[in-house]
């Protein structure tokens, strides 16, 4: 980190630690690490996907969340029930702005809350009944759905419903595909183990629906876009680029995507994964399954932009590797634009993150492109393999935080003082009262896309328009203005 | 008795996916590897050892077996 130190960071920590009570200081003395890029392994500084502190505020989400939220919700053409109390549902409803193209509520059904809404009675005698009821109203009011899949709410564990036989009934007797998935919030330490619950249900009841089917004519340049969830429009930015080089892709997971894209994935020659952290346990599967390779990606910023391009086109042939070029050739001049006309006013900022699972490494490059410096950067449910994969990003005693509670992130940024903050809504209001410029790295601030060339032009305008904001200026009430000020006034005026 | 993944990387290296420990590693070595016997012992670039009942024929690889640490019989 510019101007400090290992052992100033070590020692920062330390004094973070000061007011916790001895077993949680050592509980989280394990979770906070100056980074060290000479290390293979993360496990060796860092601990990480471990439950969080009673007392202490974290910003983790439900498994619930990472299901529902995350890989199935973007499913455009199926309705996902929010099968419990309503609140669940509609507390997240449309928040992660999965774009998508359809009718909502005729074909397409994201931005939708469907719920059983549990009550008392549905606790006692148990909630069956109500989801078959529930789900033969969804087949007479919304007849387009291609499918229906039941996101579990804490109390059905709780009560022991048997919503896979509802499931099995219904989906004979409407002849569709019917989903259960058991992604309880109470399960596991944060949303990452719903998103494997997830991706397991995908793998059991859905992907191998055409496994005797050859109807599909492929190509063999078909690819699949795993783990972007067209946040702001960023799958659309990502695909222009994988198709303009020649590739044809076969299905969006699952931002944007469907459920019949989601039955062809096993047929593509290649998975390119986005996020790791949620659809890993999926393209390792189909990996061994289906023999379909699949390699990791990242689209934020030209250089890391470039570089998966070049890696995705060495899987195929000369001719999809001379468009490769083409198109970043194409790009180029567009882009070196962007970065002459912002990265003067961005060059030398100081950028903290602390996100989900992906970006806190993957942005890391767009950033570094506009000449700013990443000095801190954590994962809310981040696990061993994706500490491993940021350690080489970062540089040496840069500050790693590992599901950081609202005192620990407060106090860092007060020592650290960075000049911009990447975090999500929960955070957002704190830090822009205490006069940091803050951008929400989950929902892009209601801007976006990121991905790909054309998103990181509107990143560079996003960061700018943050950093740059004249309201920076204007947080101190001009009577509270020191003398000297005063003094400049008056020599101005 | 966790199970572990078991693919080539893209340098072609073995490496060895243990989905309950998050951990992906290397291996560096493996007892027996030969068209007719392949699996034993396996040693990790960190250092741990796991135990894969031989196979009588080297196994198309990704796939997914049952490991034991090693030392346990």
């Amino acid at each position: 980190m510019t101007g400090m130190s290992r052992e100033e960071v070590e020692s920062l920590i330390q004094e973070v630690l000061e007011v916790y009570p001895e077993k949680a200081r050592k509980e989280r003395a394990k979770h906070l690490s100056p980074n060290d890029p000479s290390l293979e392994q993360s496990k060796k500084c860092i601990t990480s996907n471990k439950k969080s502190q009673p007392g202490l505020m974290t910003i983790r989400g439900c498994a619930y969340a990472g299901s529902k939220g995350v890989v199935w919700g973007p499913i455009k053409d199926m309705i996902h029930i929010s099968h419990g109390p309503v609140g669940c549902g509609q507390y997240s409803r449309a928040g992660r702005r999965n774009y998508y193209i359809g009718t909502t509520g005729v074909n397409a059904f994201v931005t939708m809350n469907f719920t059983s809404d549990f009550q008392e009675k549905d606790i006692v005698f148990g909630g069956d009944k109500k989801l078959a009821k529930l789900i033969d109203e969804i087949e007479t009011l919304f007849p387009l759905n291609k499918g229906i899949s039941i996101q579990s709410e804490c109390p059905i564990g709780l009560i022991g419903d048997d919503i896979e036989a509802v499931a099995k009934k219904k989906a004979a007797e409407h002849e569709t595909t019917v989903v259960p998935v058991r992604c309880e919030g109470f399960r596991g330490v944060s949303q990452s183990l719903g998103h494997h619950i997830a991706n397991d249900a995908i793998r059991d009841w859905v992907l191998d629906k055409r496994d005797d089917d050859s109807s599909f004519a492929s190509t063999p340049y078909d690819v699949s876009i795993i783990g972007d969830y067209n946040i702001g429009g960023d799958a659309w930015s990502s695909r222009i680029l994988l198709e303009e080089m020649g590739l044809r892709i076969v299905a969006q997971w699952s931002g944007d995507g469907t459920l019949s894209e989601i039955e062809l994935t096993p047929k593509v020659k290649l998975n390119l994964v986005h996020c790791y952290r949620s659809m890993n346990y999926i393209s390792r599967h189909m990996e061994e399954k289906y023999g379909i390779p699949w390699m990791e990606y990242n689209f934020f910023g030209p250089t890391k932009t470039a570089e998966s391009l070049r890696a995705i086109a060495a899987h195929f042939d000369d001719s999809i590797k001379a468009k490769c070029e083409a198109v970043i050739a194409k790009y180029q001049t567009e882009w070196q634009a962007v970065i002459a006309k912002f990265r003067p006013r961005l060059e030398g900022k100081r950028v903290m993150l602390y996100v989900g699972g992906l970006r806190p490494r993957h942005v890391i490059g767009a950033y570094e492109d506009l000449g700013m410096e990443v000095v801190g950067t954590g994962y809310e449910f981040g696990h061993n393999d994706d500490y491993d994969r940021t350690l080489k990003e970062m540089g040496s005693a840069t500050l790693l935080y590992d599901d950081v509670t609202g005192y620990e992130f407060e106090e860092f940024v007060k020592k650290v003082k960075p000049d911009l903050i990447g975090s999500g809504i929960k955070e957002k209001y704190i830090f822009q009262k205490m006069g940091v410029p803050f951008r929400q790295m989950h929902s892009w601030d209601y801007s976006g896309p990121y991905h790909g060339f054309d998103g990181f032009a509107i990143f560079a305008r996003d960061m700018d328009m943050t950093l740059n904001n004249p309201c920076w200026k204007k947080l101190q009430a001009p009577w509270q203005k020191s003398a000297e000020a005063d003094l400049k006034v008056a020599a101005s005026a | 008795m966790p199970s572990v993944m078991i693919r080539r990387n893209p340098q072609g290296q073995l490496t060895i996916y243990i989905p309950k420990k998050d951990l992906e590693e290397a291996v560096v070595a493996l007892q027996h590897d030969s068209p007719d016997c392949w699996g034993g012992e396996v040693t990790l670039a960190d250092g741990s050892r796991y135990y894969l009942e031989p196979l009588a024929a080297p196994p198309s690889l990704p796939i997914t077996l049952r490991a034991k640490r090693a030392g346990e019989g």
